[in-house]
């Protein structure tokens, strides 16, 4: 348990000393959101009701540019081999990367999704609906993304692979992510879809680290 | 030398059998071919609130059943491949791929075809429709990363992990897309989706269904086949790199 | 002649019907071939391949010889 929480505190002060890579990453969420009022035009009506949807695209994105770090740099300077043969089991290990990778890359989205939320006039119930969907429904794309980040590690051209691996398998996300906030808006309950994405994130959790634990040792072997 | 003959010895008893079985296959596919059409087209009456245009529905029904098929008899093979290190069955996921990716790819064709007099348009973001198109996207992800690694030994296990993962979300991605499609579905069109099914119309896609199964069969016999053969080509060039 | 006109007429749905059967035997059609191909290359290229092994301890033997010579 020890190396568990070390390993994510390695992981986490790592990030903080390259900081650059999760401003990068929240730069582009928060670009791709600006990508829509240009596209789509500024009508209020118009934005309201695509926000949920375009708030959620973007996350999945932002996500999905990061999910090479969870291994990538481990694998190139060797740390990923050490840690394979020190005393955490795979699938454990896999977890504390996950978890690391979660906190460093997709919290900071959902910290600031509220302000970009309101930038796209949502109503206020949305923008509450849309932390709390992303909070319960996120931890899911990260374990998933996790296994194809094993999959597709030390691979050239992984990250076009990666997103033809991953995106299929997030929509459960997205769909139920966004109804849960226009289910918020249109007043109607929210729970059922938070508790399925809640559901989700349960059962990704045991597949997840089991799976992509399999694929570390096959790509280390 | 005598390592090389225990990895044939699962190889060589399933080209045996299959070698036997592939005439018959062959003839049982024709037969059905030959009567799913006949019985298709002519057989079968118009539908009254449809027409003539149910008659894609034999073509497409038939190749949306295979893709689903094909997918869970890979995500099968994979785990027999991955649990038992059973060498054909590897392959026969790998042979199976782009054989479901087609009939996918013709549910969805078929379906656009169906769709544009029935609803006007040739695309209708129906849960049926959308979960096929997804489930080709799940193919296609599964042929490349196949193709994206040199070793066929570490591609085969990446790809079976990859089968397996996807063949645990393919219900959950059916049933939010469902969920999606009650969301923001006219109710109209829910009701146009399939017409009710008759005898009459039963039968012909039945038949269909089990000529596409028995095609099935048979090209998987000759794919794995052929990467039976490929992979022993590959150990004889291998081993004749390191003699020389 | 006028039944079989009304066949392929397929009750003024020939775009769709015909289209959508073509299609399904073209995809299916090519299927077969390009498998077939594949099989009959590497059936091709193992046979000259297994031709070759056996014949290859024979030339191996002469050519050990004149190395021998050589040194």
């Amino acid at each position: 348990m020890k190396a568990f929480f070390s390993l994510i505190a390695r992981d986490l002060k790592l990030a903080a000393r390259q900081g650059s890579a999760v401003a990068l990453s929240l730069c582009f969420f928060v670009i791709v959101i600006v990508l829509f009022p240009l596209g789509v035009g500024p009508e209020m009506t118009v934005l309201a009701r695509i926000a949920p949807g375009v708030l959620w695209v973007a996350a999945l994105l932002a996500c999905l540019l990061t999910l090479d770090r969870i291994f990538q740099a481990d694998y190139e300077d060797g740390s990923l081999d050490q840690l394979v043969i020190g005393p955490l089991p795979l699938s454990f290990l896999v977890l504390a990367k996950v978890i690391a990778h979660w906190l460093t890359s997709v919290l900071p989205l959902i910290i600031i999704a509220p302000v970009l939320a309101l930038s796209l006039n949502l109503a206020s119930d949305g923008v509450i609906a849309v932390t709390f969907a992303l909070l319960i429904g996120s931890p899911t794309l990260s374990l998933i993304g996790a296994v194809g980040a094993a999959l597709t590690m030390g691979m050239r051209r992984g990250g076009v692979l990666l997103s033809l691996l991953v995106l299929p398998l997030y929509i459960p996300v997205l769909i139920f992510g966004v109804a849960a906030v226009e289910a918020a808006v249109a007043m109607l309950p929210m729970a059922p879809h938070l508790l399925l994405l809640g559901g989700m994130s349960l059962g990704a959790l045991v597949v997840g680290p089991l799976a992509a634990g399999a694929a570390l040792r096959l790509a280390l072997e | 030398m005598a390592i090389d003959l225990h990895k044939y010895a699962n190889p060589r008893r399933f080209l045996a059998i299959t070698s036997a079985i592939y005439p018959w296959s062959l003839a049982l596919t024709v037969i059905l071919l030959a009567a799913g059409l006949y019985t298709g087209l002519f057989v079968a009456p118009p539908d009254y609130q449809q027409g003539e245009t149910v008659r894609i529905m034999f073509v497409h029904v038939p190749a949306a059943w295979m893709g689903l098929m094909i997918y869970t008899f890979m995500a099968v093979a994979s785990a027999v491949g991955l649990i038992w290190k059973h060498p054909v069955a590897d392959l026969s996921a790998k042979a199976a791929a782009p054989i479901g990716a087609c009939f996918t790819f013709l549910s969805l064709v078929t379906g656009s075809l169906w769709g544009e007099p029935m609803w006007g348009t040739w695309w209708v973001w129906d849960a049926r429709l959308t979960s096929m198109l997804i489930l080709l996207f799940l193919y296609l992800g599964y042929i490349a990363l196949w193709q994206s690694f040199d070793d066929p030994s570490k591609a085969s296990k990446a790809a079976a992990i990859l089968a397996l993962v996807g063949v645990i979300n393919v219900p959950i991605i059916k049933f939010s897309v469902d969920w999606w499609n009650t969301l923001h579905q006219p109710a109209s069109v829910a009701t146009m989706s399939g017409p009710k099914i008759y005898s009459s119309i039963l039968t012909p896609l039945l038949i269909m269904g089990l000529a596409y199964t028995a095609f099935f069969v048979t090209l998987l016999i000759i794919r794995v086949r052929a990467e039976i053969l490929a992979r022993r080509l590959r150990i004889l060039q291998l081993s004749e790199l390191q003699e020389r | 002649m006028n039944e079989i006109a009304t066949f392929f007429d397929m009750g003024g749905y020939a775009w769709y019907v015909w289209p959508s059967y073509a299609i399904s035997a073209v995809v299916l059609v090519a299927l077969v071939i390009s498998s077939r191909r594949r099989l009959k290359l590497v059936e091709r290229a193992l046979e000259s391949m297994e031709a070759k092994r056996p014949a290859r301890p024979q030339r191996k033997a002469p050519a050990a010889h004149a190395e021998k010579e050589m040194s």
